[in-house]
């Protein structure tokens, strides 16, 4: 353990209930340096997580942490943000947490643009619960509610993010560790709602049913299935299918919702309006 | 504060919480509630607060309580349908002692009901809305003026207790305008919560002896730990089975221990009374006309109000049902209050149960051939 792990970690909360093996811990690391890299004051930040394995993330962090309800983290950070702009504020969540119960939450909040950035653990599977098909599941693959395969098509969470009106939408993996560190500096600094969804290893419960035996053989399928945007760029729909594109996939400069509001405050006040 | 306004009911509660500090809201329209989200969009940005239409009533109950750990006091109004989507964020917000108030402006149900008529439905679901044991305090005005007041109680109650607390109003209360007059007694102070001892370490759930602890706002230099899981005094999750019991009954204790306080009841004519009429919200204006009127008549009838109906005032009631001849409880649903007068009275008295379920206020009429009949 590092200096950074004794700085941003409550380390009288370790071991962790991580499965040996689990990609949470790997994003855990990725997101402590991301934070010691934009230098934020540990008071200024917020970390708010959902119900599941990635959720318990918070605890273990030194922030102000708020462990909410399954699928509601986003309302929860909405509140906060709303009532403390000076607040950093990001959101974790898992990909059934963040697209099957808080699905509407989600696309809700890439709509109104506030200032924070949500981080989604997508391993493909609910965790927590044992394994059952969550809207990322890929078609075919076992879950123990999928005994003969899923047959559900499933969500991709950046097109989604994207369609909704995000204003930055990244990709990254828990195998491309450095580049998941710029990714969430990057989606940080970005001004509005930022999406980082992090393609994640659950061998326990998505591995070990689909043949992907070990951590290793989930984190070199990572390797041999992610693309950078531009190698993507060059190739056909043939041989895209089973890849997914990795880095930045999306920024757009819309105003942000809170100083959005600000505005209307002033402009209240002012009686500055023929409304109301 | 002298001037008379005209007010309806939901205008009152706007005005309360406002006046107790309220600084934001986030709802999502339902009929009968949604004028208590208008004016707050209109009101709070006047003074720096903000208000907050979210996607559904769980996103709301969550911008609440996510607000509410920011420090602000936070507010959120709906009716059966949402209050039920609520559920789950409520039982966070008891957990978790996060301070928080709900208007739940009841309709006919169930499901969409009758959306547009009045029910004294919810009556249980306040109380029990939420899986597992939980404090939760329910306040039920009676008048505009009533509802100014107490919506501002109820803001200083969660800011002071840590317990969300319901302002439940029924359709009629909500719409009917009338003219109130605030006198010195409606003014609303603002209470805030109790913060951390500057200089002393810092514990987010201390067992203090006045069994609320402490609240840091985010962001104000404390970093710690909330969460929905059983915590211990450090926030952080804990399955220790003697911690568990202890911060558990230190949680629901608050009910009791403050209960004096939170209690609140009106009496009118209830000491020489021969029959006494237990009602809230709308129905216990039927309830006041028929004492007026059957005093005129030489009949003696007294109404008990419980103005708080979480924690359920039984002292009160048994103690001023003792020796009546009989105790009338009349309630737009099939019977919900009159479960609780009947374990207050516990058989001293006979009860009577009145209940009206077409959509319609019980009328003093309803109520007052009944006591003929019992007299
Ligand atoms: C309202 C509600 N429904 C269901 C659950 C049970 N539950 C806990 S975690 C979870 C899903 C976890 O999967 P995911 O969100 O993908 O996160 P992971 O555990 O994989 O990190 C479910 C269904 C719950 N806690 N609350
Ligand atoms: S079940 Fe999967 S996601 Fe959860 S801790 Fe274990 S390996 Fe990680």
């Amino acid at each position: 353990m590092d200096a950074i792990h004794r700085k941003y970690l409550r380390m009288d909360k370790l071991p962790h209930i991580w499965c040996p093996g689990c990609g949470n811990g790997i994003i855990m690391g990725s997101f402590i340096r991301a934070i010691d890299r934009l230098g934020y004051d540990q008071d200024s930040v917020a970390a708010v997580s959902g119900i599941g394995c990635s959720g318990r993330i918070t605890g273990y962090m030194d922030f102000n942490t708020l462990h909410t309800t399954h699928g509601r983290a986003l309302a929860f950070a909405t509140g906060l943000k709303m009532a403390k702009p000076g607040l950093k504020v990001f959101v974790f969540m898992g990909d059934g947490d963040a697209t099957a119960i808080g699905g509407n939450h989600l696309i809700h909040a890439c709509r109104r643009n506030i200032d924070m950035t949500a981080i989604i653990f997508n391993n493909h599977i609910y965790g927590m619960t044992g394994g059952q098909y969550s809207p990322t599941t890929p078609r075919d693959a076992y879950a123990t509610t999928a005994p003969y395969g899923t047959m559900d098509p499933h969500f991709d969470i950046a097109k989604l993010c994207v369609g909704a009106g995000a204003s930055y939408v990244a990709r990254g993996t828990s195998y491309h560790a450095k580049m998941l560190t710029d990714l969430i500096v990057e989606g940080a600094e970005h001004k509005g709602f930022s999406v980082i969804e992090i393609i994640t290893h659950c061998p326990v419960n998505f591995g070990r049913r689909n043949e992907l035996e070990t951590p290793v053989d989930m984190l070199l399928w990572q390797k041999d299935h992610a693309l950078r945007m531009a190698k993507a760029a060059k190739m056909t729909d043939d041989e895209l299918k089973d890849r997914f594109v990795i880095g930045r996939i999306h920024r757009a400069d819309i105003p942000e919702y809170v100083e959005e509001y600000d505005r209307l405050i002033e402009m209240v006040r002012k009686g500055d309006t023929d409304r109301g | 504060m002298n001037d008379a306004k005209l007010l309806a009911g939901s205008d009152a509660c706007v005005f309360g919480a406002l006046a107790a500090g309220v600084r934001f809201f986030a709802g999502y329209p339902i009929t009968p509630s949604s004028e208590i989200a208008n004016l707050f969009a209109r009101e709070l940005p006047k003074l720096g607060g903000k208000f907050m239409q979210m996607e559904d009533e769980i996103a709301s109950m969550g911008a609440v309580i996510g607000a509410s750990c920011a420090g602000l006091k936070a507010i959120t109004a709906t009716s059966g349908p949402g209050f039920s989507l609520k559920q789950e964020n409520i039982g966070f917000a008891a957990e978790a002692e996060i301070p928080c108030v709900i208007i739940n402006v009841m309709r006919y149900g169930p499901s969409t009901g009758l959306p547009t008529t009045s029910s004294q439905g919810d009556f249980m679901q306040t109380r029990w809305g939420t899986h597992g044991d939980h404090a939760i305090i329910v306040i039920a005005p009676y008048t505009a003026r009533e509802a100014y007041r107490e919506t501002g109680r109820a803001v200083n109650l969660s800011e002071r207790y840590r317990i969300p607390v319901i302002i439940l109003l029924d359709e009629i209360l909500s719409h009917l305008r009338e003219r109130v007059e605030f006198k010195e007694e409606d003014i609303v102070t603002v209470i805030d919560r109790k913060g951390p001892v500057p200089g002393t370490p810092y514990l987010p759930y201390e067992d203090t002896d006045d069994m609320i602890p402490p609240f840091a706002g985010f962001g104000d230099g404390y970093r710690y730990h909330i969460t929905g899981l059983i915590h211990d005094k450090t926030g952080f999750p804990t399955s220790d089975p003697g911690t568990i019991d202890r911060v558990m009954r230190r949680m629901n204790g608050k009910l009791d221990y403050y209960r004096d306080k939170i209690v609140r009841v009106k009496y009118v004519d209830v000491d020489n009374a021969d029959v006494l009429i237990v009602a809230f919200g709308s129905v216990a204006r039927s309830a006041e006309e028929v004492v007026r009127s059957m005093k005129k008549a030489g009949k003696r009838v007294g109404l008990l109000r419980p103005v708080t109906l979480w924690p359920f005032p039984d002292r009160e009631i048994r103690e001023a049902a003792a020796g009546k001849r009989a105790v009338i409880v009349p309630e737009m649903n099939l019977g919900q209050m009159v479960r609780e007068v009947e374990r207050a009275v516990a058989g001293t008295v006979p009860i009577h149960p009145l209940n009206r379920i077409d959509g319609g206020l019980i009328t003093p009429h309803e109520i007052s051939d009944l006591i003929e009949e019992l007299l």
